[in-house]
Order: structure tokens, then sequence, then C-alpha cells
């Protein structure tokens, strides 16, 4: 069964740099958007998580800011880790790409830019996905409602 | 007995009145029509027949609408095709794309123009049958690569490229194999190699000779596992994926006279043309008859191999041309000209001979180049999951 | 002599022969081998993410059949698991047993398709693929009795499934259990032994255990990576912890590997069938607490099972309404496609179009 990580423990083996960029709240890791890319080289790279597996990212448009949420899973240790960070603002919003760390996430982040509007700065081939070039604005905003 | 002569002598008696040269020409103008409109009416046939056969291989019904078992199909489809819209691509070479599907009948066709069919039974009897043979049928290659280069398309120009490497390729391993009947018929006249074979036919005597001309032959009218030009899944339809309508139909026509006239081919070369089988001797069956059952076992058996072997890429097909069809044909050539020489009437020690280092050729070659020889690894659970953690 | 010689780019695609749908690769060639390639999406996208927000939980089953259209059950387990994680809802233990007959099933069809793609993409004429479609095709009778469709089924329900099982289709998934060891026999018979498709797909494509795990593969193309990891056991739902089967691994991680993972897994797929059948007990096969329209509590959930193809992830997230406030669907047919250009630069163009068939996707789900 896999099991997900007490979320304490977590932020106590993170390096004490990164220590107080992480918060708990409702039961979720929320990380600063600015240090996530270190935080997840950490995370897959210390001996202590071994997060190896990027499941998913998605992204949710909360309106007055948007969530991105990476589901990690340890395939050694068989533990998961829920990862949040939030964005604030409409327009121009970026967040570091995780490439480098897990190749799984190319098309996915992609995907949240095409979609869901958000840059991932650092991604080598940051273009449209799903829809043509051109299109305007990101369909899953909820930049649509009645 | 009816032959081919005898018509042609009726046909010089009605005629007597006109003048010497005239008459010779007409009657061999209305043999020659006879004998194309009888192929291609045997290749629509076929055409039916393939479609059937295929389908019982794949638990399917077949065409089975038009006619009795639906054997009207060919005309239902020829129609379709031929009210279809001609169509030729703004950017396509005009002359050349019209050119192409012509040229590639008419050879198939006057592949037939030498071609013993029974007794006494062929257009013509030229003293280099065989050489005309081999160099019309590469005239093929000529044909796929206008009709690909002339599409001004990808695709049709890759297969135009595969289709020049690759015919040219199996030409060469092609001819050397029929190098050992030359030799031993001491003729190259068509005839003169199908009465060579009165009592033993060459299957038998040079069996190393009669597969690699098989595989080369295959090779030639690319058909699976050769049959990289068109490779539907990979290049679309190769040099005919620009063709439509009644020119189109005109390269299937020819694709489908192919097996046909292979077989024909490989009866005559190998299996003793019209001559009846030793043991059936007593039965009175016209030679045209032995011909035609002949060509159609091997014609069903080229089927069988379309129906169940995937398609060979194009690396391995070209190295197969030179590392194994090559040096076998090679072989086969070496080994007969020295029987020849040393004993040249004792068949039975020939046919041993041969027989055992055919064996012994195939399953070294399978033993070397057959990935049969590679065991499959035990598969060991990488480290890095674990699923019981 | 110097010859001059360019590169040049062909478009595979949307319409080919054998990409699977309308998915469009840019491949530049040098002569035969492959140089670069780029996959283009996007041809099939529906939005289903963004319609899932307009519809109630129930309705969204019907969205999920489209996803990955040969193999909806699947899709419908993941969905309705993922609603059951987010309301907590139970689920009787027979409508369990019954989901995990139907989704096994379910990737027998899926891997039958794959594999007689997979050979008509070698170029063997349709013959392994009839053979495969056969036996697809009674599974897709099997799944008409069950609810009246063969592909878009809609069979699962939150809480449960649709309606019990007749009579009828235990009598002939019983006969089908009978005949299947067999058809997969003769199709490995066909397949497995044959000179040509060794020498086609042996050592072409490989993927290092490494690699596919960075690249977040899934399903068979992480097994035949020698990676074992199946979320059947990994992380069991529905009553898999219950049943004994094997997780094949292959060997190096070529296309054959990944053939042959398909073959076995059908293999267990039948042991885990046979086994249900024995343990399944009469009862109610729906949660009757379950209202027609669900309002789930705010909150989010991430459900993922082991699909055919690999992973199939729902996250969803609920404001508390009818419809959840948003959907996020993982598809694994979208996300194995990240190596396909490491799986095939400096090869042949016939090794391309099998290492796109041995990754199996399907267009409905790479696009949603």
């Amino acid at each position: 069964m896999t099991k997900s990580l007490n979320l304490n423990t977590v932020v106590q083996n993170l390096p004490d740099t990164l220590k107080q960029e992480v918060n708990t709240e409702n039961g979720s890791l929320y990380v600063n958007s600015k240090y996530i890319f270190e935080i997840c080289r950490e995370l897959k790279n210390n001996n202590k998580f071994q997060f190896n597996y990027l499941k998913s990212i998605s992204a949710v448009d909360y309106v007055e800011f948007f969530e991105v949420v990476y589901h990690l899973d340890s395939l050694i240790t068989n533990t998961s880790l829920v990862l949040k960070s939030k964005l604030y603002g409409r327009d121009g919003n970026s967040i570091n790409s995780v490439i480098s760390v897990w190749k799984g996430a190319d098309l996915q982040e992609r995907e949240i830019w095409d979609l869901m509007g958000i840059f991932f700065e650092g991604h080598p081939n940051m273009k449209r996905i799903l829809l043509w070039e051109g299109f305007k604005g990101h369909p899953l905003r909820k930049d649509f409602l009645k | 007995m009816i032959s081919f002569n005898t018509l042609n002598l009726f046909l010089v008696d009605l005629l007597s009145f006109l003048p010497d040269k005239l008459v010779f020409t007409i009657s061999g103008l209305i043999m020659s029509v006879a004998i194309c409109t009888f192929l291609i009416g045997l290749g629509s046939v076929y055409t039916w027949f393939e479609r059937r056969v295929i389908a019982r291989f794949q638990n399917r019904s077949g065409p089975n609408r038009w006619g009795p078992f639906g054997i009207l199909q060919p005309i239902a489809d020829a129609v379709k095709l031929l009210i279809k819209e001609d169509i030729i691509p703004a950017t396509a070479d005009k002359m050349v794309f019209i050119a192409a599907p012509i040229i590639f009948l008419c050879t198939t066709l006057l592949v037939y123009a030498f071609l013993p069919l029974g007794i006494d039974s062929q257009l013509g009897n030229i003293n280099v049958a065989l050489l005309f043979v081999l160099g019309i049928t590469s005239v093929n290659a000529l044909s796929v690569f206008m009709a690909g280069w002339a599409s001004r398309n990808k695709y049709a120009t890759l297969g135009a490229i595969r289709a020049v490497a690759m015919l040219i390729s199996y030409e060469v391993p092609m001819a050397i194999s029929l190098m050992g009947i030359v030799m031993v018929s001491q003729s190259l006249s068509l005839v003169g190699i199908v009465n060579a074979q009165s009592n033993i036919p060459f299957i038998i005597l040079q069996p190393l000779g009669a597969i690699t001309f098989m595989i080369a032959a295959i090779a030639e009218m690319s058909r699976a596992p050769f049959d990289m030009i068109e490779s539907e899944s990979e290049l679309i339809g190769g040099y005919i994926t620009e063709y439509a309508g009644m020119k189109f139909a005109v390269f299937q026509l020819s694709e489908f006279l192919a097996p046909i006239f292979t077989a024909s081919l490989f009866t005559v070369l190998f299996l003793g043309g019209s001559n009846p089988l030793k043991f059936l001797e007593f039965l009175p069956i016209p030679g045209i008859l032995w011909f035609a059952s002949k060509s159609f076992v091997i014609t069903a058996i080229l089927l069988w191999f379309r129906s169940t072997w995937p398609r060979l890429r194009i690396d391995q097909i070209m190295g197969f041309a030179w590392k194994v069809l090559m040096p076998a044909a090679i072989l086969n050539t070496l080994l007969v000209g020295l029987e020849l020489v040393f004993i040249r009437d004792n068949y039975i020690l020939q046919i041993i001979i041969n027989m055992l280092i055919f064996v012994v050729f195939i399953y070294l070659i399978a033993n070397i180049l057959g990935q049969k020889r590679l065991k499959l690894k035990e598969p060991v659970p990488s480290e890095l999951a674990n699923m019981d953690a | 002599m110097s010859l001059n010689s360019e590169l040049v780019t062909i478009n595979f695609g949307p319409q080919h022969p054998s990409m699977h749908g309308v998915f469009r690769l840019r491949v530049t060639l040098d002569g035969e081998t492959i140089v670069d390639l780029e996959p283009v999406f996007g041809y099939l996208h529906r939005g289903t993410e963004k319609l899932a927000e307009e519809r109630t939980y129930v309705q969204i089953v019907t969205l999920t059949d489209r996803l990955d259209y040969v193999a909806s059950m699947s899709n419908n387990l993941a969905y309705v698991s993922a609603v059951e994680k987010l309301c907590n809802i139970e689920v009787p233990k027979r409508a369990s047993y019954i989901r995990v007959i139907v989704a096994e099933l379910q990737r027998i069809a899926s891997h039958l398709m794959a594999t007689g793609f997979l050979l008509n993409d070698l170029g063997a004429f349709g013959t392994p693929l009839m053979y495969c479609f056969r036996e697809r095709e009674k599974i897709l009778d099997l799944f008409e009795i069950l609810c009246g469709a063969r592909i878009t089924l809609s069979y699962m329900r939150p809480g449960g499934i649709f309606q019990d099982t007749p009579q009828e289709f235990w009598d002939d998934l019983e006969l089908f259990l009978e005949s299947m060891p067999n058809q997969i026999d003769e199709l490995e018979s066909l397949i497995t032994g044959n000179e040509i498709v060794l020498s086609r797909t042996r050592d072409v494509g490989i993927l290092t255990p490494e690699q596919v795990i960075d690249a977040s593969l899934s399903g068979p193309m992480l097994r035949a990576s020698s990676v074992k990891w199946d979320l059947r056991k990994a992380n069991p739902y529905e009553i898999y912890d219950e049943i004994d089967f094997d997780v094949p691994i292959g060997a190096t991680g070529d296309t054959f590997d990944r053939y042959l993972i398909r073959i076995k897994e059908m293999r267990e797929s039948l042991k885990i069938i046979t086994q249900c059948i024995n343990l399944i007990k009469p009862g109610p096969v729906r949660n009757e607490d379950v209202p027609l329209i669900i309002r789930a509590p705010e909150g989010e959930a991430y459900v993922g099972i082991e699909g055919p193809k690999g992973e199939l992830g729902f996250y969803l997230v609920s404001d508390g309404g009818i419809s959840p406030y948003r959907c996020k669907i993982r598809a694994p047919s979208f996300i194995n496609l990240t190596l396909l250009k490491e799986m095939t630069a400096g090869g042949k163009i016939g090794d391309l179009i099998v290492n796109f068939g041995s990754i199996d996707i399907v267009l409905g789900e790479v696009d949603r």
C-alpha cells in the first residue's frame, strides 16, 4: 500500500535553507513558488525521500490565485507526497520548470501552459500543445464564468 | 493436341490470300492481343482469388456479394476505378506521371512473350529468352522510380528510392542463381530449359538455386516480407500514393500479375514447365494444364507468405540480399560447375550432394544470422522500484 | 566526388495508416535514418476537462468513456474511484468484484488491440490483427450483455455499478475463459517465435529503467524495462489485495519486451478473473445511499489505477457544488509519449512505426 509521507517529517528532513520556504496547511505541503525547483531536486536526490517518479502535475484556478499541484511517488519506498505551490495574479504567472529533475514533466508542463496559462521557466520547448498557436486565452481558466 | 503453334498455323492458313509479311504480322498481333487479354482477365480473377484466400487466412469472408462467391467483384472494382476522377497532382511531372503505369504494365506483359506455357506454346522462341526476361523485369525499377519521382510527394519519393535500392540489389542474386540451370541445360532459351528438365526438374537438382531465385523474385515483385516499397504502414502507398482512378488500377493490375508471372517463371525454370510429373506421366493431361497447376501451387505459396509474415526493415532487406542470397547463389553456381566437370552423368550423387549442402547452408545461415540463437534474457527486477515496501 | 544531400522533413499524420488515429509526427530524415522528430498533438482535443466542470458527477462517467475508447471500463473505474474517495462512498463487495472482472476483461481487450496493431505496423497485412479482433469481439459481446453498449459503456456509477449481471453473462464468461488461453497460445505461435518479428523488434527502441522512471512512463512501458511496478499490487484498490497474480516484467526494455509483457499480462488477467468468479458472492451491487446528484464535500482527491495503458489518474477538486471545480486527467498514453524521440532517433523509418506502435496510444486519451 502506498503510504503518504508525514508532512512534518518531510519539513524536518529538508535542509535549513529550504525549511522556511515550505509550510503545511490543510494537510498539504505548500512550497514557495520561487523555490519549487530546488525543493523538487532535494526531494528526488535526498536519500530520505527518493521521490524518483513524478505522477502528475496539475494546475487549479482558484480565481484569486493559481495552484500548481505535484503528485510525487517514490517507487523505491512506495510513498507518495503532494506538493502545492500558489501563484498570485492573473497574468504573466510563471514558475520554474522541473523538467531537469523529472523528464516526465515535459508534456504535462506544456499542457498546463496551454490550458491554464502558467509559464514554466527553463522548459526547453514551452509552446502550446493541444491548441494551436494563436489561440486566444487559456481555456481551463475560470475566465469564462457567466 | 492444340498448341499455340497450331493455332498460329491455322491463322496463317486463314489469311493466306494476303502477302506473306502481312500474314505474319496480323497473326502475330492476334496472338499477342489474345494473350494480353487473357492475362489481364486472369489478373482480375486473381485479385478476387487473392482477396478470398487472404480473407480465409484472416477469419473473414472476403468479397462475396457480386456473383457466385463474389467472383464478379473485380468487374465492380474496375468499373468503380474507371469512373473515378482522374487526379494528377498540380506539381507532378505530367508526362512521366502518366507514362509510369503504362511502362509498368507493358514490361509485366512483355515477359510472357517468350514464356513457354505448354508444349510448343509460346509466342516466340529466341535463344536468349532468359536474358530478355531478366532484362525486362529490371525495367520495373525504372517505372517505379518514374512514378515516385514524378509524383513530387515525399512518401512517393521515399518509396521510389527504396525501390531502386532494393530492386537493383535483388537482381544480382536472382541472375546468378540462374547460372546453374543455364550451365546444366546449355541453353538460354526458355524452351531449351524446359526440355532439359524432362527427367529431373531443377528444383530437385539445384535446391539452393531454386530457393535463392524464389526469394529474390518475391523481393523483385516487392511482396511481403519484402514489401517495403509500398509498405502501407510506413509510406502509406509508396510510389502509388498519388495515383487514383485508372492509373492506380493499372498499377494494381500489374502488381497482381506479378505473382502469376513469378509463378510461371519459377515453373518454367525449376519445376519443369509443361512437363508432367514423372510418376503421373500416364495421365492424359495436356502440358498447359500441368503448367497451370504447377504455377497455381506456387501462387498459393506466395499468398501464404503474404498473409502471415510481417515486413523486414530496409537495412535487413539489403543485408539479406548481399550477405545471404549472394553467397547462396555463388555457392550454387560453384557446386554445379564442379559437378558438371567431375560427375556429369551421375544425377543421383548430384542430388544427394546438393540437397546436403542446401540443408547445411540453411542451417548455418539460421544459426549465424537468425534471432533464435539469441536467448531471451532472464528479467531482473530493477532496484528502482519496490512494490512491497 | 561528393554528393550533395539534405535533410527531408516529412509529416507522418494526422492522416496516416499507422498513426493510430490523428496523431502527427514531424520527422526529419536523413535518407532512411531519423534525425529528429517532434510530436504534434491536439487533433482530437475535445476539452474533456473543461466539459467535466459543467456536468454533474454522474454525467461525467459518459465523458470518461470517450477518453481511451478501447478501454472504457478502466476509465469508468478510475473516475468513479476518484469520486468515491472524494465523497467517502462505500462500495458493496459484489460491485468491487464485478468491477475487477470487467476491468480485467477490458485490459485483455485493450492488449489484444495493442498487439494486433503493433503487428499491423510491422506489416503483417492484418492477419494477427484479425485474430486479435476475433477475441476482442467476444469481450465486447460480454459487455453488451452487461450494459447494452460495446464501446462507450458507462457501466460504473459512483457507489457501485449500473446494474447486477444477468446469468447469461456468467455462462458466456465461462466459455470465454475456457477458450482464451488457447487463443493466446495460437496468437503467440504466430508471433512470438517469428524470425521476422524478432529481428524487427529485438533491441529496437531500448529504454533503461532509469529513463522510464524519470520520464514518468507507466504500465507495460514501465514493466517492459524491468521496473516491477504495478498499482494493483503497489497500491491495491478494489479487491486486488485478495487476489494472487504475478507482475510480469521484461528483461531489456525493447519493443519485443513491450509486446511480450502484454501477452503475459493477458494471461495474468485471466487468472484474476477466474479467482474473482470463485470469490464473488450475491449481494447488492450499488450503494443505495448515493444520490443521483452528488454534492461532494469541499476538498480534493487523486486516484490512480492501473489501466491497460498505464497509470490512469483522476484528480478531482470540489468546491461543494454538484460538479467538480477541476477535473484533471492523468492520461497514460499522453505521458508515455515523452520518450518517443529517445526511442527512435537514429533508427530507420520502420523502427519509428514499430516503436510508436509498441507504446500503444489511443488518441482520445492523448488529446482529451
